[in-house]
């Protein structure tokens, strides 16, 4: 009798539902996986590398490449390893609006995650609809940052700029004119933050109509109900965290364990699974939708009572306001000084994360004293998530590996680094 | 009881309708579509698109060679040479930027301490030759000069946040 040899496929680099560059080695026998073994590192940029070449400051635009749909949040660990480092804390207004621009961080991955993750399976709409509201709050990331995505807003000791008071409007064109253009532009009549508001007021119906196109529907309860099923205890094991863990019933939220910026000022909840499947983790991710709306609401109240300082009062650290700079000679020094030699943190070790969208967005930060971090090691919550690939997969049929990948939300930009 | 009805449901093929008749809804109504190249997004005060070098009013060019920007770059994709000039103003003999290297972070602008150095709205630019993604001095003069009255604008509208 001929031997039966299992056959061999050769999943991605290029392929639409790998999410970027994943290569995953199957062994299939028939359409049943018997083995996943998932190759990293094409999206290699020796990020942590670079940044023992850097300044601290200079590093933070690089994180926003870490996983680039997330950005905030990555910039937000990162930060707040050095402020741990150097024992700053930033102003209470900076807090606020650091846990507003997460939360509309995570609403922006989870949405990409939605619409991806549904156009894997089959339901090309929601992916349409998604970016139709990632459209509304890439413009609040431009709005105070002046980048549609890769913001570099946050810095040591708190954020760039405070909030613009005024948003940028459309302009009449030959397709539309009159009173569409003013339509359009009624959101955009007052500052950010009633931008913002008016976005959370119309997104709990949206997220409503994202469950009336997947939640019930058959097609996606048979591609999700019972795939990929982890247990609690495994789920620990793996070092799952963010909504993989919570997918499986464990209510780790490091916005509530280990509570940083604003949390512990906010009322939200923390959305957990019961089977540890896909379905489950696409419920906690939805709920978390509406919970990040909650907490958004929240933080515009606030800010809109309390004006104050974005930034610490400390020229060691912080550049000192453009007007001083230009006709104070002390605070001119501390400008050419921070911008060429940077700041020197006492030599040390520090650790501080973060609740990324996608889980414990960590970094680790040795320093020698010197204005460059001698070593950056970043915690990155896909890397874990990813290393359980196998385990996932086993036993299902070809097309579930999709329906997993998507559910690992996986995005090479932090795996790699 | 409960098993009946999601019998009715399953079989009548209810959610299925449900999220039919959402898109349905959708196709009649408005389109919220932005048409580009006619029609553009609005672009905020603080964009960060490509450079440009100003001048004072009189026509003398800002940049003054501290070099804080090349000093600063993350990207190490500015290059700048200097010398005196023959008045005995130091100024800039070479300023390049080199648009593959950029990852447009703003820190350039943020560091100039005479505002020569700017960001500006636009981000319809393309390369149709090798070497033309060097930005020299002269190419950032030439946009400065084209867009100084929106950068003077948009840098009046943040002076307050900076």
């Amino acid at each position: 009798m001929p031997e039966i040899r299992n056959y061999t496929l050769n999943f991605g680099p290029q392929h639409p539902a790998a999410h970027g560059v994943l290569r995953l080695v199957l062994e299939l026998d028939g359409e049943v996986i018997e083995r996943a073994d998932p190759h990293i590192g094409l999206l290699h940029r020796a990020t942590e590398k670079l940044a023992e070449s850097k300044p601290y400051n200079q590093s933070i635009p690089y994180m926003d490449r870490l996983d680039y749909v997330s950005m905030m949040c990555n910039e937000h660990g990162y930060v707040r390893a050095i402020e741990k480092l150097i024992g700053i804390e930033a102003p209470i207004r900076a807090q606020y609006i650091r846990t507003l621009y997460d939360e509309i961080t995570r609403i922006l991955n989870h949405l990409m995650w939605l619409g991806a993750h549904a156009l894997d399976i089959g339901a090309m709409t929601v992916f349409l609809y998604a970016f139709r509201e990632r459209e509304d709050l890439m413009d609040c990331y431009e709005a105070v940052s002046g980048a549609r995505m890769h913001a570099a807003y946050y810095r040591p000791g708190g954020v760039y700029r405070d909030l613009p008071e005024q948003m940028p409007q459309y302009q009449a064109s030959q397709w539309v004119t009159g009173r569409d253009v003013t339509q359009r532009n009624e959101a955009r009549q007052g500052s950010l933050l009633d931008f913002i508001e008016d976005f959370t007021e119309r997104f709990p119906a949206l997220v409503d109509e994202y469950e009336t196109l997947l939640t019930d529907n058959r097609i996606w309860k048979q591609r999700t109900v019972g795939i990929g099923v982890v247990s609690p205890e495994r789920a620990m094991q793996l070092g799952f965290t963010g909504p993989m863990i919570r997918g499986s019933g464990i209510p780790w939220d490091l916005r509530k364990k280990q509570s940083y910026a604003a949390y512990d000022q906010v009322e939200f909840d923390i959305p957990v699974g019961v089977n540890g499947d896909c379905y489950d983790r696409y419920l906690v991710r939805i709920e978390e939708l509406r919970q990040s709306n909650r907490i958004i609401r929240q933080c515009i109240d606030w800010l809109r009572a309390n004006p104050g300082p974005v930034m610490v009062d400390d020229y060691k650290v912080a550049a000192p306001q453009r007007a001083d700079m230009k006709g104070d000679m002390e605070s001119l020094i501390h400008h050419f000084k921070l911008f060429t030699e940077g700041y020197c943190p006492p030599a040390g070790e520090v650790y501080a994360a973060v609740e990324a969208p996608k889980g414990e967005f960590g970094c680790y930060i040795i320093s020698d004293g010197t204005n460059k971090p001698y070593r950056l090691k970043i915690r990155a919550p896909g890397f874990a998530h990813l290393a359980a690939m196998d385990e996932l997969v086993k036993g299902h049929m070809l097309a579930d590996v999709v329906a997993v990948i998507g559910t690992m939300d996986v995005v090479f930009g932090e795996i790699d680094r | 009881m409960k098993a009946l009805t999601n019998y009715i449901k399953s079989l009548f093929l209810l959610e299925l309708f449900r999220g039919l008749s959402l898109t349905g809804r959708y196709l009649f109504r408005k389109k919220f579509t932005v048409m580009y190249p006619e029609e553009k997004a609005p672009v905020s005060p603080r964009f960060r698109g490509l450079h440009a070098q100003r001048r004072y009013p009189n026509g003398e060019e800002r940049c003054i060679a501290c070099k804080l920007c090349e000093a600063v770059c993350p990207a190490l994709a500015i290059t700048i040479e200097a010398e005196p000039r023959e008045d005995g103003s130091r100024r800039t003999t070479r300023y390049d930027i080199d648009l593959f290297k950029c990852i447009y972070c703003g820190y350039c602008q943020e560091s100039c301490p005479v505002d020569a150095i700017v960001e500006t709205r636009v981000y319809e630019y393309h390369f149709e030759n090798r070497g033309e993604n060097i930005m020299t001095k002269e190419k950032l003069l030439a946009i400065g000069d084209k867009y100084e009255a929106q950068i003077a604008a948009d840098l009046e509208a943040q002076a307050k946040y900076r």
